[in-house]
């Protein structure tokens, strides 16, 4: 049997329903490949079994004609969605032992087409960082090392780290991802996949554990643009669970692939230039317009006057709602208790939550609880929400001149594990260029566009109107066909 | 606006974590930062803006009226830390 990990999610598909190979041919590569991949720490649980079953599932349909979107497709799930009998932590120890008995919308969807699922991927505690190292589970480490001969461990970006560190091994082939701002981007760029945040409200929230809930969206991760446009027609869709869920038709994404951009106008807006941005993220930039012009777009320079303020914005509005919807975790309905000899129920809720959130957690939920407090309310909350609504004004004087953005997903390579850890607004910044889109509820996507001088990833990110997720997928597609992004990192493993 | 080791408490004890005076003491010039960050946007002029609610136009639906699940006790109490009788258990909290 030849090796079907190197293969795409479309390819898997498509030599699975010719009869090439049979799922469960697929599932034990890819059982085996997660089991081989151990030292990446991708994973907090492996569910062999799941995928296995879906796997021999899919064969049973397929020899009585029968096959799903998504039949013989092996993911990985971040472990931000609830998955019914399979322990779902959001890589808390607060969360620790939680086995919902239910199935996020995501999640039901995936797998009613067909999927299985190969274990629950490690992220950022409550998706709370940008390099994996909130994990109460430990650390992912990414599969790229830097050629300078130190083998220092990388960030696999975060909060979606499990996901991108996986499938950039080729441990899955594609994973889902979630993103409040830039958490399957800003990975994805790390590890050189790609991954695609919908327009808000594409994807239901209904059981996945939430962050910020009017930010938070799911996504998926893949190697291509094409896998994460069939993929995300399988997970978009409205549901009446998710009260901001939208009430909207499902696009055929894939089957409308198209990389010719002739009569697109793509924006570059000034504002993402920002001091001491590597040469080489600037030098891809330019490449990228290069790139977008030989696709056939036309160029208009845009200016987001109030992009500077995104982050200070996201770090109120972010920290506020986390504050609100993490107060559930009281150590009395689910996960973890603490209950010191002798205390009352206030104690026990104080023990419960200090032993159970880690350090990033416990700072966001005091942020929030700050800025939402009698006499600040205004002055932080309120302002930034105006801030936001200038910001989403921003984008759509934008859209008056161009029908995409191009920019870079981040302002940096991947770095070193522990290098930024010490400095929260360090850390904070690497969200610089995705957070904007985030804030106005825009679709936006990062592709992989080339290496840098270490030999690491480089991203480039588009993002479009609302609702437009196939002219971000085209000119993704444009950009992945013009870069011919194909290094992969060495196995160390 | 840079808070104090009070202040710091104080907010843990709204948010109910429990924080010992050496972690209040070591967190005060962390939250002082980020704070420090987001004032920014007290130079931004939103006069006449109005505070964005929804990032995408959609109305809030009404639903039907009617029981849509139910009878599902032992599966909501599942995950209880402790759950007794069919109800989640707490520490007594009335003498």
């Amino acid at each position: 049997m030849s090796d079907l990990t190197g293969l795409t999610v479309a390819q898997l598909r498509d030599g699975f329903r010719a009869g090439e190979f049979s799922a469960r041919e697929i599932a034990d590569q890819f059982v085996a490949a997660v089991e081989a991949g151990r030292a990446l720490n991708a994973f907090i649980v492996e569910t062999p079994e799941h995928a296995i079953g879906a796997a021999e599932a899919a064969d049973r349909e397929r020899a009585s004609g029968q096959v799903g979107a998504l039949s013989g497709i092996p993911l990985g799930i971040k472990d931000l969605f609830c998955t019914q009998g399979y322990q779902t932590t959001a890589a808390s120890h607060i969360l620790e032992g939680f086995t919902p008995t239910y199935e996020s919308t995501v999640t039901s969807r995936l797998f009613a087409a067909g999927a299985g699922m190969v274990g629950k991927l490690n992220m950022d505690q409550f998706a709370m960082g940008s390099s994996n190292e909130t994990s109460a589970f430990g650390n992912v480490i990414s599969p790229w090392r830097r050629k300078d001969g130190g083998n220092a461990p990388l960030a696999p970006g975060g909060s979606s780290g499990g996901s991108s560190a996986a499938i950039a091994a080729r441990l899955v082939p594609a994973a889902t991802g979630t993103d409040t701002g830039g958490s399957i981007r800003q990975p994805a760029a790390f590890t050189g996949v790609a991954g695609i945040k919908p327009t808000y409200g594409r994807c239901s929230r209904w059981g996945i554990v939430a962050f910020a809930s009017s930010l938070d969206q799911a996504g998926p991760m893949a190697r291509d643009v094409r896998d994460c446009a069939l993929l995300l027609e399988v997970m978009s869709g409205f549901d009446p669970k998710d009260a901001t869920s939208l009430d909207a038709p499902v696009p055929n994404w894939e089957a409308s692939l198209s990389s010719n951009l002739a009569g697109k106008r793509v924006g570059i807006p000034k504002e993402y230039r920002v001091d001491g941005m590597p040469g080489e993220i600037e030098a891809l930039w330019q490449q990228g317009i290069a790139w977008m012009k030989d696709a056939g777009a036309e160029i208009v320079d845009v200016s987001l006057p109030h992009t500077k303020y995104a982050l200070p914005a996201y770090y109120i509005i972010a920290p506020a709602e986390a504050s609100s919807n993490l107060a559930r975790y009281d150590g009395v309905r689910y996960g973890q208790r603490d209950l010191p000899e002798g205390a009352g129920l206030q104690d026990m809720y104080a023990a419960t939550r200090a032993a159970g959130f880690g350090a990033e957690v416990k700072r966001r939920i005091m942020i929030g609880t700050y800025v939402l407090s009698a006499g600040y309310y205004d002055a932080y909350y309120t302002q930034a929400q105006k801030v936001r609504a200038l910001i989403a004004r921003d984008f759509e004087q934008a859209w008056e001149r161009c029908d995409v953005l191009l920019t870079p997903t981040a302002p940096s390579a991947a770095f070193a594990l522990g290098e930024k850890q010490a400095d929260p607004i360090a850390m904070y910044l690497n969200d610089v260029f995705t957070v904007p889109a985030s804030l106005a509820g825009l679709p936006a996507m990062s592709v992989p566009a080339g290496l840098d001088g270490q030999g690491l990833p480089l991203g480039l990110q588009i993002i479009g109107k609302p609702l437009d997720e196939q002219a971000v997928l085209n000119a993704g597609l444009a950009i992945e066909e013009r870069a011919g992004f194909a290094a992969r990192p060495e196995k160390w493993w | 606006m840079s808070v104090d080791s009070a202040t710091v408490r104080k907010i843990a004890s709204l948010a109910r974590i429990a924080v010992s005076d050496a972690e209040a003491e070591a967190m005060a010039p962390e939250l002082s930062k980020i704070l420090g960050l987001v004032e920014q946007l007290g130079e931004v002029d939103t006069s006449g803006v109005a505070p964005l609610a929804a990032v995408i136009p959609n109305h809030l639906r009404l639903r039907d009226d009617i029981v849509t699940d139910g009878d599902i006790r032992d599966r909501v109490l599942a995950n209880a830390p402790q759950a007794e009788h069919g109800f989640f258990a707490v520490p007594k909290v009335i003498e």
